[in-house]
């Protein structure tokens, strides 16, 4: 009887511990996929690989992912993932910003939000929805719910999943610029450079423009002066 | 009794989910959406009929007294390969359904048909009770995933069919699952009866 239940259960265990062997190179390979896939949605147009270091820092007891993007050596933006308790259990998010920390898109990794209600947080702050959170800075202004006074439009019926999910924004945003404050402000002066590589003869060459630094920096004919 | 007929037992006069009312936990807890419940069933269809056969092919072997957990042992086996094949092959059905496979572990109707039909009949008859109780149960759980879908929210299989504000969220929700449920339930007793 002992033998019997031994040998099932031991058949059972090789088994299993064969199939794990087998399945853990693709497993690994999809879930670093599927990060791979979210990073591109939230942070789009970058030409290194993202995932492979990601920088993890800690505020306020919290950890975060930050997983940065550059093209051609030049740092664009990058994807942070934050996690907060939302109304069914933890939600974790993974925010884009550019490097000026306007939010680009977002994915949301996991969640227990109910079904119908604060499951549609996955699409309700993306681009051309009621709640559009993109382009959005939390650092000029930190998102917060109409209802509690704020910018954005919390989702019908779901106000603490729609507060859970703004704050988990904003404090990817905190791990984003307090952690970077070299990334920061090396942004900065690449922003500079940016005007100042866009100075022709002391003016604006809107031709070399890219237009959304000219935009953010406003490319002013005095910038261009001064850095003369 | 021939292999037809076991099949559509399962489907029909037996289906564990409007007749027998074995597995209820996965039943309500993943029919939100059609595709859900579909998911949830071809994964128990799978287990179903890999432990039955295997149950049955080794019923002999087993004492009487550790039958029990020698069922429950091939059962979670299977159900933890089908979990990291799933998660390795198809993430994205995994993303959706991953926290219910290990549920299937405890779904009643695995040990109720090992116990009931497997342990007694052989591999070839065991095998068509696993396919006629899983797909009773697909049936059974896609059916149950579209009205409350359906009803919840206006859409079949991810398919708008009216507007959304015309859904009743509470079908998508736990209550919806027992009141969708109890008429279904009924339906089928009504329709057996004519």
């Amino acid at each position: 009887m002992v033998i019997v239940l031994t040998g099932v259960t031991v058949v059972a265990g090789a088994l299993l511990g064969y199939v794990n062997e087998l399945t853990k190179e693709p497993i690994a390979q999809a879930n670093a996929k599927a990060l791979s896939d979210a990073i591109a949605v939230v942070v789009p147009g970058f030409d290194n690989n993202p995932a492979e270091a990601p920088e993890t820092v800690e505020v306020g007891g919290a950890i975060y992912k930050i997983y940065k993007a550059t093209k051609g050596g030049e740092f664009i933006g990058a994807a942070v993932e934050s996690s907060t308790n939302g109304f069914g259990g933890a939600l974790n998010v993974l925010v884009g910003f550019d490097k000026e920390g306007n939010i680009i898109d977002y994915s949301l990794l996991s969640h227990s939000e109910t079904p119908g209600l604060g499951s549609k947080a996955a699409d309700w702050f993306k681009k051309g929805s009621k709640g559009d959170i993109t382009g959005m800075n939390p650092g000029t202004k930190a998102l917060i719910v109409n209802k509690d006074g704020g910018q954005v439009d919390a989702i019908t019926a779901s106000t603490i999943t729609s507060r859970a999910f703004l704050q988990a924004v904003n404090n990817a945003y905190a791990a984003y610029s307090g952690q970077n404050v070299d990334g920061i402000s090396g942004a900065t002066n690449q922003v500079t450079e940016a005007v100042s590589a866009n100075c022709k003869d002391g003016h604006c060459d809107t031709a070399n423009c890219n237009k959304v630094n000219c935009k953010n920096a406003e490319c002013p004919d005095q910038n261009c002066k001064n850095k003369k | 009794m021939n292999n037809f007929k076991i099949l559509m037992n399962g489907i029909v006069k037996e289906n564990p989910t409007f007749v027998l009312l074995l597995g209820m936990c996965p039943t309500l807890g993943t029919t939100s959406s059609a595709i859900n419940g579909m998911g949830m069933g071809l994964a128990t269809l799978f287990v179903l009929i890999c432990s039955n056969v295997v149950i049955s092919s080794i019923k002999k072997l087993i004492p009487d007294m550790v039958r029990i957990p020698a069922f429950i042992v091939v059962i979670a086996s299977f159900v933890t390969l089908l979990q990291m094949i799933m998660q390795a092959y198809v993430p994205a059905l995994y993303a959706t359904l991953g926290l219910f496979i290990p549920l299937i572990v405890v779904n009643c109707i695995l040990l109720g048909r090992a116990e009931a039909f497997a342990a007694k009949n052989g591999p070839l008859p065991s095998f068509f009770d696993g396919l006629g109780m899983g797909l009773g149960f697909t049936i059974a759980l896609t059916v149950l995933g579209g009205v409350r879908e359906f009803l919840g929210t206006g859409k079949l299989f991810n398919i708008a069919i009216m507007p959304e504000q015309y859904g009743m969220l509470i079908f998508v929700l736990a209550p919806g699952a027992f009141i969708a449920l109890g008429y279904l339930i009924a339906i089928v007793n009504k329709l057996k009866k004519a």
